[in-house]
């Protein structure tokens, strides 16, 4: 039981980082061993590995016999002892979800989840698509659909479960965030570490015997250092030698110097974390206070930026229509150009709108083009354009030879040549008798005009080569006082009669400009004027595109800086060895594993071995000595892998330093070669505050400390 | 504005005919080195592998002749010697830097001696096939170029141009890791064998006539998205070949560590690639690089949708697509941050992140209905 409280009051130090507390790599088998999946199964309860009472639930206390919390102690008896118990229980228990809400693991499970639950949604059609795709899918799928719409498949990234995912990956995220930024402050503080007892254990490693002064080569590494922008500790040599070194003597002047740099890339991963909530906030603001409306306009009319204008409005919840920008704005022309000739024959080549507009109290209109890719702004509002075509021009005279209607028809194109269908409602009307009734007229126009079997009348081509409208006639009631809102571009012809020719089939004219035609029966005329050119705009007021857009440039620097920066930790120590030369040990270790550190290393080496000139391994002790140069010492002992593949975890790749178990204080450790006589222990003049396993830095700061302890704890 | 000139893109299309002639060639070449190679025997991995090594006391001293005919293995090989600044010749011994990896006796075992396997006839068709790569990637270029002539334009705006693009940055990409003296050589094949794929279906299935732009992609921010697109996806390419290879290499090394023995092919081929550690390094670099940049190609793209269609994320196929592909990445790097799913599992997730990638390429253009369809956006 005390183990399991130990190992919530460690993690908790350490919250939502899972693996290390500052980044460099931690061990396996370090305080939160038991909640990684890799050992153990991964989620035991709080209750914890083996005991049986892990699993007992959310601490409701419904049962057993008093004392069987999961966290600590017994229960009181008593009323009091019932709810000391519960409230602990709930605390604990809400302490075990939270980290493994903020787990690495967890985030990881989620980006996953988040992943997959993408998908659906770009393989159905969704509701924010394409609404022609949805209803035909509707129309195909008819159970399937049902199925889809119960489970919220046609609007996946609205639905419940999909916010579920995202909500919880981002509670995760400003759960590792917080802590994190802590733990960075903490680090900017602290020294770096001290130098670990091997070096040679480090990622990186090199070591030479030399000539020169201990204390030269030091203040020499300590300069270089310095000159590289590392921040860098002294240790050892100020207080006349500590309890460092492998291969040194009693008395001799083993001093060390711990550098650290790079830690803009932990700045950087914060940065970057904190950008994607930016977005999140800035995305979900967006959605709700933005706003987006739909305007056709035939070319000579205008628009008003009201409410009441927009064929079709929408906006987020918390959009306030009063602050709708204060403009209008006319078409004044509409330019297409479309390729004339080559492979893509008919592809558009120009869009290009021409307005005059007023703000609010302005006089003077302002001239500006709108293109596809260049939306007006006026103000906070922003006008896209978004679809063009034509608008036939009819006159439409009643039975008794009144203007019915005149005008001009917007036709939406159906396809690239510029195809367009259309109806045209006539309610002011009149009949031969003078009777009130209704006209309504149905019709293709035809830019350049082309008749087919298959196809019958259609373009050919998007620019008017050869215009031709092309229509059918109904009379009746068209629906329009049933109080249900109309489709403007559909006709209801339930209550409505065809005109039929001779043969009883359905009459249908084409007309080029200026042709009329005349209704059977006095009924009236139609006659085709010519065209107009139409623009349909989009007219929208974003909302907190300005942060999206901070923070994404902050992502991606963030990123940048997280991924290209290494943070890494180098040390110095020299130790004079038995033969009275100074032997010069550097070891670097990185969070992730970088050509550059070992390289970096490699480059301090030579700088420092100009120095401090390396001797070659089987050089005479030197004469003034410590003359007890007995015996052969290990020069150059490289990786050394014995009893390291015990204790590592199988699945381990890229972490350094996962099975380097500091074969001094490893239980059983392997022997591995040093210098018969330790001096850490044979020292009995060992300064006070130094530990005997220098990993353990005790006086470095909070954030560091756990790190250590971790490493200390993989040691041991 | 000017029309296409659709001669000029002829000539480029026939440029392109020759550059997968030369790829076929090459491709010949770089199984001819395989093949030769298979004739040596080197089994070095299990050396090191083996429970008695004394964990590699001389990896410090580069030079056995398997070592030289890996070429420079930049920092994959246990010992790295680092050269650098005026040593002064006094100096007697150049400190060695010594490297370790986290895997756990993986340490020691070296990068494979490549396809030729230090096999001479193995070694001179790998430089043939290096040379002929050389020269089809330039014919390949010049077909990509003179199609961007014809058309005026970036050579990106449909699935022709993207395909012959795409590839050509990924053999490009090869060559420059090759010239940067990366362990790199036995990429070859596999890259050939996929870049003739891509290029065949360009010419055929994908094949578009030059066109001009249509006004919804003429923009800056297009040219700057596409542009990152295909480098990030060829990058992400090789890197996916490197994962690949991994997998593969990481099998066969365990295999060995648990005392098996590998099949006779299997060993042929693996003993000769990079050792596991390096190859996972190598796949990981090449994507922890191109992350950001896939990053700042998606906001790209956001930045141009919303001056194409009033908003900068409207969860169109394509860009649920990108998106996902960037979630699949972000798992992997997490992963590998992540006790228990580092090393296969992390390689998982990046395979998943690339397959990810190329739906979004081919499968959403040609299966789904997405706004982002290269032809006639209107
Ligand atoms: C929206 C979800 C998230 C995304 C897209 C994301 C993305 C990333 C990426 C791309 C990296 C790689 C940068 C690097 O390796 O330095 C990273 C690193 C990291 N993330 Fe996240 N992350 C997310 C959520 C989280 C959460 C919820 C946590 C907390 C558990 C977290 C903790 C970390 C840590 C500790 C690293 C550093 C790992 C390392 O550098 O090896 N992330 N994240």
């Amino acid at each position: 039981m005390a183990e399991h409280r130990d190992t919530g009051t460690t993690i908790e130090r350490t919250p939502g980082i899972g693996e290390d507390a500052d980044g460099f790599p931690a061990p396996t088998g370090g305080p939160e061993g038991h909640l990684r999946p890799g050992d153990g199964g991964g989620s035991d309860g709080p209750g914890g590995s083996g005991d049986g009472s892990g699993g007992s639930g959310d601490g409701s206390g419904d049962d057993g016999p008093a004392g069987s919390g999961s966290f600590g102690g017994a229960r009181e008896p008593g009323a009091r002892g019932a709810l000391t118990w519960l409230g602990r229980e709930v605390l604990g228990w809400g302490r075990w979800y939270w980290r493994q809400l903020t787990s690495m693991r967890t985030a990881l499970i989620l980006l996953f989840l988040l992943a997959l639950a993408s998908i659906p949604g770009s393989l159905i059609p969704q509701e924010t698509g394409n609404p022609a795709v949805l209803a035909d899918f509707h129309a195909r799928h008819g159970t399937l659909a049902a199925v889809y719409e119960r489970l919220q498949l046609f609007n996946v990234y609205s639905s419940v479960w999909f916010s579920a995912i995202y909500i919880l990956l981002f509670v995760s995220l400003i759960g590792c965030i917080v802590p994190r930024t802590w733990q960075f402050i903490g680090q900017l503080r602290s020294r770096p570490p001290r130098a670990p007892r091997r070096l040679d254990r480090m990622p990186a490693s090199v070591r030479w015997r030399t000539d020169a002064e201990p204390a030269a080569v030091l203040e020499a590494a300590h300069g270089e250092l310095r000159r590289r922008r590392f921040r860098t500790v002294r240790e050892g040599d100020a207080d006349g030698g500590g309890p460092v070194g492998a291969t040194g003597t009693a008395g001799a002047h083993p001093g060390a110097v711990a550098a650290e740099k790079g830690y803009l890339r932990e700045a950087g991963n914060l940065l970057f974390h904190v950008a994607l909530v930016v977005m999140l906030i800035a995305f979900a603001a967006g959605q709700l206070y933005r706003s987006e409306g739909g305007k056709l306009i035939v070319v000579g009319s205008g628009f008003t930026n009201t409410l009441t204008q927009y064929d079709d409005f929408g906006s987020g919840a918390l959009f306030d229509i009063g602050e709708l920008e204060r403009f209008r704005f006319d078409l004044d022309g509409f330019h297409a150009s479309f390729a004339r000739e080559g492979p893509d024959l008919g592809t558009p080549r120009e869009f290009r709108a021409d307005v005059t507009y007023w703000r609010d109290g302005d006089t003077e209109g302002t001239e500006a083009a709108i293109e596809v890719n260049h939306p007006l702004t006026v103000g906070d509002a922003k006008v896209y354009l978004i679809s063009h075509g034509f608008a036939p021009v009819v006159t439409v005279t009643d039975g008794q030879g009144e203007t019915a209607f005149t005008g001009p028809v917007p036709f939406l194109p159906q396809d690239m040549a510029g195809t367009a269908t259309g109806v045209i409602k006539v309610t002011d009307y009149l009949d031969e008798n003078g009777e009130p009734d209704q006209l309504g007229f149905q019709g293709i126009f035809s830019p350049t005009y082309r008749i087919t079997a298959d196809r019958g009348p259609h373009s050919s081509f998007p620019d008017p080569d050869h215009p031709v409208l092309t229509l059918t006639a109904y009379r009746g009631n068209l629906g329009l006082n049933a109080g249900i809102p109309q489709n403007v571009y559909q006709l209801d012809t339930s209550r409505m009669e065809q005109f039929l020719d001779a043969s009883g089939e359905p009459r249908r004219i084409s007309m080029e400009p200026g042709d009329t035609w005349e209704l059977p029966d006095g009924k009236g005329s139609l006659t085709f004027e010519g065209f107009e050119r139409w623009a349909g705009f989009q007219i929208s007021t974003p909302a907190a595109n300005g942060w999206a857009l901070a923070g994404a440039v902050g992502a991606v620097l963030g990123l940048a800086a997280s991924l290209l920066i290494q943070r890494r930790r180098v040390w110095v120590r020299t130790t004079v060895g038995p033969d009275g030369r100074t032997l010069v040990e550097m070891g670097s270790l990185g969070r992730t594993e970088s050509s550059r550190i070992p390289e970096e290393l490699g480059e301090l080496a030579a700088v420092l071995s100009r120095r401090a000139p390396a001797l070659p391994d089987d050089a005479e002790p030197a004469p003034t000595g410590g003359g007890d140069a007995a015996g052969p010492v290990p020069a150059t002992v490289t990786g050394t892998t014995v009893g390291d593949a015990a204790d590592g975890d199988g699945s381990a790749v890229s972490r350094p330093a996962t099975a380097t178990g500091d074969a001094d204080t490893a239980a059983g450790g392997a022997p591995a070669p040093r210098a018969p006589s330790d001096p850490t222990h044979d020292d009995p003049a060992g300064p006070p505050g130094h530990p005997a396993d220098p990993v353990g830095d005790t006086d470095s700061g909070g954030a560091d400390s756990t790190r250590d302890r971790k490493e200390k704890s993989r040691d041991a | 504005m000017l029309d296409a000139d659709p001669g000029l893109a002829d000539y480029g299309k026939l440029l392109v005919y020759s550059a997968m002639a030369v790829y076929v060639l090459a491709f010949l070449a770089y199984i001819a080195e395989w093949a030769f190679g298979s004739r040596s025997r080197v089994a070095r991995t299990a050396a090191a592998l083996a429970p008695t090594a004394t964990g590699g006391a001389g990896s410090g001293d580069s030079g056995t002749s398997a070592d030289t005919a890996s070429g420079k293995a930049g920092g994959a090989v246990p010992a790295v010697t680092v050269r650098r600044g005026g040593a002064t010749s006094s100096v007697l011994e150049r400190p060695t830097v010594v490297t370790r990896s986290g895997a756990v006796g993986r340490d020691d075992v070296p990068d494979g001696p490549g396809a030729a396997a230090g096999d001479e006839r193995g070694d001179l068709y790998g430089r043939i096939a290096v040379s002929l790569t050389v020269l089809a990637f330039l014919l390949h270029l010049g077909g990509v170029v003179l199609r961007a002539v014809a058309v005026q334009r970036a050579p990106w705006a449909n699935m022709y141009e993207f395909s012959t693009t795409f590839s050509m940055v990924a053999v490009a990409g090869f060559l420059g890791f090759m010239l940067a003296g990366r362990n790199v050589r036995w990429l070859g094949l596999p890259l050939v064998t996929t870049v003739l794929l891509d290029l065949g279906l360009a010419v055929t299935v994908l094949y578009t006539e030059s066109d001009q732009l249509p006004p919804a992609l003429q923009s800056v921010w297009m040219w700057i998205h596409v542009s990152l697109a295909i480098v990030c996806g060829a990058m992400f390419y090789l890197g996916a070949v490197a994962t690949v290879a991994f997998l593969f290499r990481d099998r066969y090394e365990a295999k060995l560590l648990a005392g098996g023995t590998p099949g006779r092919v299997a060993e042929s081929v693996l003993e000769r690639l990079p050792s596991s550690v390096s190859l996972d390094r190598f796949a990981y670099r090449i994507n922890a690089v191109v992350f950001p940049l896939w990053t700042f190609t998606i906001i790209a793209g956001a930045i141009w949708a919303e001056n194409a269609w009033g908003r900068y994320w409207g969860w169109d196929p394509k860009e649920v697509w990108s998106f996902i592909t960037w979630l699949g990445y972000a798992a992997y790097l997490h992963a590998r941050a992540t006790a228990g799913w580092r090393g296969r599992k992390a390689a998982y997730l990046a395979i998943f992140a690339f397959l990810c990638f190329l739906f979004n390429y081919y499968g959403v253009n040609m299966f789904v209905d997405s706004l982002h369809s290269y032809a006639g956006v209107d």
